[in-house]
C-alpha cells in the first residue's frame, strides 16, 4: 500500500500563516503517505491546530503552498473539505441535538448518498442504535468523543485531521480508540493526529515535532530519537531533589528530571556530562546510562527552541 | 458545480428549527414576549385616563362658580378631590402631585362676566404625563360652553354671542399623537420584531461560535450563503408567526380597526424584518460570547423603544432626538404600520418611510455580511 510511487496525501512546503505581528506557523513542509499515521507533537500554543485548520482549507496560508489530496490547498479548499475528515479540539457537534440528528445532519451537509443507511451503520459502529435519541450533550467524554469520529468518518473521507482526540479520554477509550485509528489505516487511510501523550506518539509510524511554529524534529521515532543525539543516565539512590537541583545549575546537563523512585539526566556531550557526574555524585548514588526516550527529547526539543528564538 | 445547494440550506435551515424548539427558554420568550407586552400596553396602560383628581380654587363665589362645580363632578374627567382658596394651595397640590388639575375662578369672575369683560377661567395641568391630560383638556371647553349655556339666560343671554363670554387659558402641553390601544397594538408589532430579530439572531449566530460549533460546519463544504440563509429563513419566519400573533389579537382583542391593506403591511414588513435582522448578525460578528451579544441588542433596543415614536410622541422629542430616531428603522416602521392600519395609506403614502428603512437595511447588512465573511475566513 505503501509504494514509493502512490502520491503523498499530504505534500506542503513553506506553509507560514501570521496572526497580526506573530507567526503562528513558521514555514512548515510536510509530507504524509497514504495509509500512515502521522503524529504531530509540540506544546500547547505551538502551531499545531493553526497547520491543520490551513490543511484542510478552514484558513488561508499567508505563504507556502501544496496539495492535500491531491488538491491545491489554495485553489481547491471545497475538493480537500468534501475528502477530509476533521475532528476539532474541542467536542463541536451540537448538543442540543440527538446523537442520530447529529449525525444526519452532518451527513445532509456532505450530501451522502443513502444517508439513512449510513447513519444506521455508523451507529451501529459505535453501538449507540438504543441511544440514537439522546441528545449529544448528555454523553460522557468518552462517547463524545467516538461520536465525533463516527461523524467525521461519515462521509468516508480519504483524510483524517484530528485535534488532539483523546485529550481528557480514559486509558481504556483511548486504547480502543487507537485500535480503530490502526485498522483504519490499514484500509489505506491517511491520519495526520495531534496528541500530547508520549505513547500516543510511538504508536504512529511517523512524526513531527513542532514548537512556536518551528518544525523541530521529523521522521519515525527510532530517527527521531536518533537524530536528537542526547545522553541519558538513570541515577537512584542518595539524596535526590538536592542532586537534582545540583545537576540543574550545570550547563552540561539540559534536563534533571524526577521519574519515580530514579532521576534521568540527560544532555548532549557525554564526556563533559561524565565529568560533572563524577563530581557531584556521592558514593551511595549508583548511575548507569540509559536508552533516550521520546519524552526527554520533546523536553530537550522544547528548550532548544527557546535557547535559539531569544529575543 | 453548484454555487448554492438547497439541501444543504435546508438541512441548516431544519437544524435551527430543531435547536429552536430544544430551547426552551427562547422559544418561551418568542411566544411570550408578545403576550405580555400585548397584555401590559394594551390593558394596563390605559391612556385615555378618566377620574382625574381636580382641585378647584374658587376666589369668587357666584352660581357661576357653582355651576361649574356641578359640571366638573358631572364629567367623567374630572374629580374634584379639593376645593381651596388661595394660589399657594393650588401650588402645593400640583407639586406634590395629588392633583392632576386645578381650575381657578379668578376674584370678581361674575361681575366681569355679566359686565362683558370676558374674564379669564385659568385651568392648569400637571402636564408631566401629556397623554394623561389631553382628552380631559379637550372636554374642559365643551364643560364650560355647557355652564355658560345654563347660567346666562334672559337679561344676559346677549353674552352668549361671539366671541366668547369666558377667556379659557390652559396651562398644560400639547400631545400631538393621542395615544390609545389602536395607536399602542399595532407600534407594538414592531417593538416585538425588532426585539426578536435583534436578539434572538445575534444570539443564535454567537451561539454557533461560541460552541465551537461554527468550525465544525465550516470544515464540511457548505458556503457561507448556505449558512446564512439557513441559519436566518428561520427567524425571519418567527418573526412573522409574531406579527401574525399580534395582528390577530389586534383585531379580535382590541378591535383594532384595519383600514388599509393586510398584504402591503407584511410586504413592507419583510425589509423592516431584513433591516434587524442585518442589525443581529452585525452584532454577532463583533460578540464573542452570547453575553455581549444580549448586551449589544439592548443598546440597540433601548433607542429604539424610547425615540421612535413608540413610547413618547414622536413630535414632543427634541430635534437632536428626533434625528436619531429618524435614522432608526423602527420609527419608519410604525409610522407605516399605524398609516396603513389605521389611516388606510396605500403605498404611494407610506413610500417616503420605505426609503430610509430600505437604505439602513441595506448599509447595515453590507457591514454584517462583510463581517461575517471575515469570520468565516
Amino acid at each position: 500500500m505503501r509504494s514509493p510511487d502512490t502520491p503523498p496525501s499530504i505534500d506542503v512546503t513553506g506553509i507560514t500563516k501570521i496572526f497580526g505581528s506573530k507567526t503562528v506557523v513558521d514555514r512548515i513542509s510536510m509530507r504524509v503517505l497514504p495509509g500512515e499515521i502521522y503524529g504531530f507533537l509540540g506544546p500547547n500554543g505551538s502551531g499545531k491546530t493553526t497547520f491543520l485548520r490551513m490543511l484542510c482549507g478552514l484558513l488561508k496560508p499567508d505563504a507556502g503552498s501544496g496539495t492535500c489530496l491531491g488538491f491545491d490547498i489554495l485553489k481547491e479548499p471545497r475538493e480537500i473539505k468534501r475528502r477530509v475528515g476533521y475532528m476539532t479540539q474541542r467536542f463541536s457537534y451540537y448538543e442540543d441535538l440527538s446523537i442520530r440528528e447529529n449525525l444526519d445532519f452532518v451527513g445532509r451537509m456532505y450530501g451522502i448518498p443513502k444517508r439513512r443507511q449510513a447513519v444506521d451503520e455508523a451507529l451501529e459502529r459505535l453501538n449507540l442504535k438504543d441511544r440514537q435519541k439522546q441528545l449529544a450533550g448528555q454523553l460522557s467524554g468518552g462517547w463524545k468523543q467516538r461520536l465525533a469520529l463516527a461523524a467525521c468518518m461519515l462521509h468516508d473521507p480519504e483524510l483524517l485531521l484530528l485535534d488532539e482526540p483523546t485529550a481528557g479520554v480514559d486509558p481504556s477509550a483511548r486504547r480502543e480508540f487507537w485500535e480503530e485509528i490502526h485498522q483504519l489505516a490499514a484500509r489505506g487511510l491517511t491520519v495526520l493526529i495531534t496528541t500530547h501523550y508520549m505513547d500516543e506518539a510511538e504508536r504512529c509510524h511517523r512524526l513531527a515535532y513542532i514548537a512556536s511554529g518551528h518544525l523541530m524534529a521529523e521522521g519515525t521515532v527510532a530517527e527521531v530519537v536518533e537524530g536528537a543525539r542526547l545522553v541519558t543516565y538513570e541515577i537512584s539512590g542518595g539524596n535526590q531533589p538536592e542532586l537534582a537541583a545540583r545537576l540543574r545549575a550545570s550547563d552540561a546537563i539540559t534536563q534533571a528530571v524526577a521519574f519515580g523512585s530514579s532521576l534521568h539526566v540527560s544532555g548532549s556531550n557525554r564526556q563533559l556530562m561524565e565529568a560533572v557526574l563524577g563530581h557531584a555524585l556521592d558514593p551511595d548514588h549508583r548511575w548507569k546510562e540509559i536508552p533516550s526516550e521520546l519524552e526527554h527529547v520533546f523536553i530537550d526539543l522544547m528548550r532548544k527552541e527557546r535557547e535559539e528564538n531569544k529575543p | 458545480m453548484t454555487f448554492f445547494s438547497l439541501a444543504r440550506f435546508v438541512a441548516v435551515a431544519s437544524k435551527e428549527f430543531l435547536q429552536m424548539r430544544r430551547d426552551r427558554l427562547t422559544f418561551a420568550m418568542v411566544l411570550g414576549i408578545p403576550l405580555m407586552q400585548l397584555i401590559v400596553f394594551g390593558f394596563a396602560i390605559n391612556s385615555d385616563p378618566r377620574h382625574l383628581p381636580t382641585a378647584l380654587l374658587i376666589q369668587d363665589h357666584s352660581p357661576f362658580s357653582r355651576g361649574l362645580t356641578r359640571a366638573m363632578e358631572n364629567s367623567t374627567y374630572f374629580d374634584v378631590t379639593e376645593v381651596i382658596s388661595t394660589e399657594a394651595e393650588a401650588h402645593d397640590l400640583i407639586q406634590r402631585g395629588s392633583v392632576q388639575f386645578v381650575v381657578q375662578v379668578p376674584v370678581d369672575f361674575a361681575r366681569d362676566l355679566l359686565r362683558g369683560d370676558r374674564p379669564q377661567l385659568l385651568v392648569e395641568a400637571d402636564a408631566t404625563d401629556p397623554a394623561a391630560t389631553s382628552n380631559a383638556l379637550a372636554s374642559v371647553q365643551t364643560l364650560l360652553d355647557r355652564v355658560l349655556a345654563q347660567e346666562l339666560r334672559g337679561p344676559n343671554e346677549w353674552l352668549r354671542s361671539q366671541p366668547p363670554a369666558v377667556d379659557l387659558v390652559v396651562h398644560a402641553a400639547y400631545n400631538p399623537e393621542r395615544i390609545s390601544q389602536y395607536n399602542i397594538v399595532p407600534g407594538l408589532m414592531g417593538v416585538v420584531l425588532t426585539m426578536t430579530m435583534v436578539i434572538i439572531t445575534a444570539l443564535a449566530i454567537t451561539r454557533e461560535s461560541e460552541r465551537g460549533t461554527m468550525e465544525n460546519l465550516l470544515s464540511t463544504p457548505v458556503r457561507a450563503l448556505e449558512v446564512t440563509l439557513g441559519k436566518i429563513i428561520p427567524y425571519v419566519l418567527m418573526g412573522y408567526f409574531q406579527a401574525g400573533l399580534i395582528l390577530v389579537a389586534a383585531r379580535f382583542l382590541f378591535d383594532v380597526p384595519m383600514v388599509g391593506s393586510i398584504p402591503l403591511l407584511l410586504a413592507v414588513m419583510m425589509i423592516f424584518i431584513i433591516a434587524n435582522l442585518a442589525v443581529g448578525i452585525t452584532f454577532s460578528t463583533i460578540a464573542r460570547n452570547q453575553l455581549q451579544a444580549m448586551q449589544m441588542a439592548f443598546f440597540f433596543f433601548l433607542p429604539s423603544i424610547l425615540l421612535s415614536g413608540f413610547m413618547f410622541p414622536f413630535r414632543g422629542m427634541p430635534v437632536w432626538a428626533q434625528h436619531i430616531g429618524e435614522v432608526l428603522p423602527l420609527t419608519h416602521f410604525l409610522r407605516i404600520t399605524r398609516g396603513i392600519l389605521l389611516k388606510g395609506s396605500d403605498l404611494s403614502m407610506i413610500r417616503p418611510e420605505i426609503g430610509p428603512m430600505a437604505l439602513f437595511a441595506a448599509v447595515v447588512l453590507l457591514i454584517g455580511l462583510k463581517r461575517f465573511r471575515q469570520t468565516l475566513d
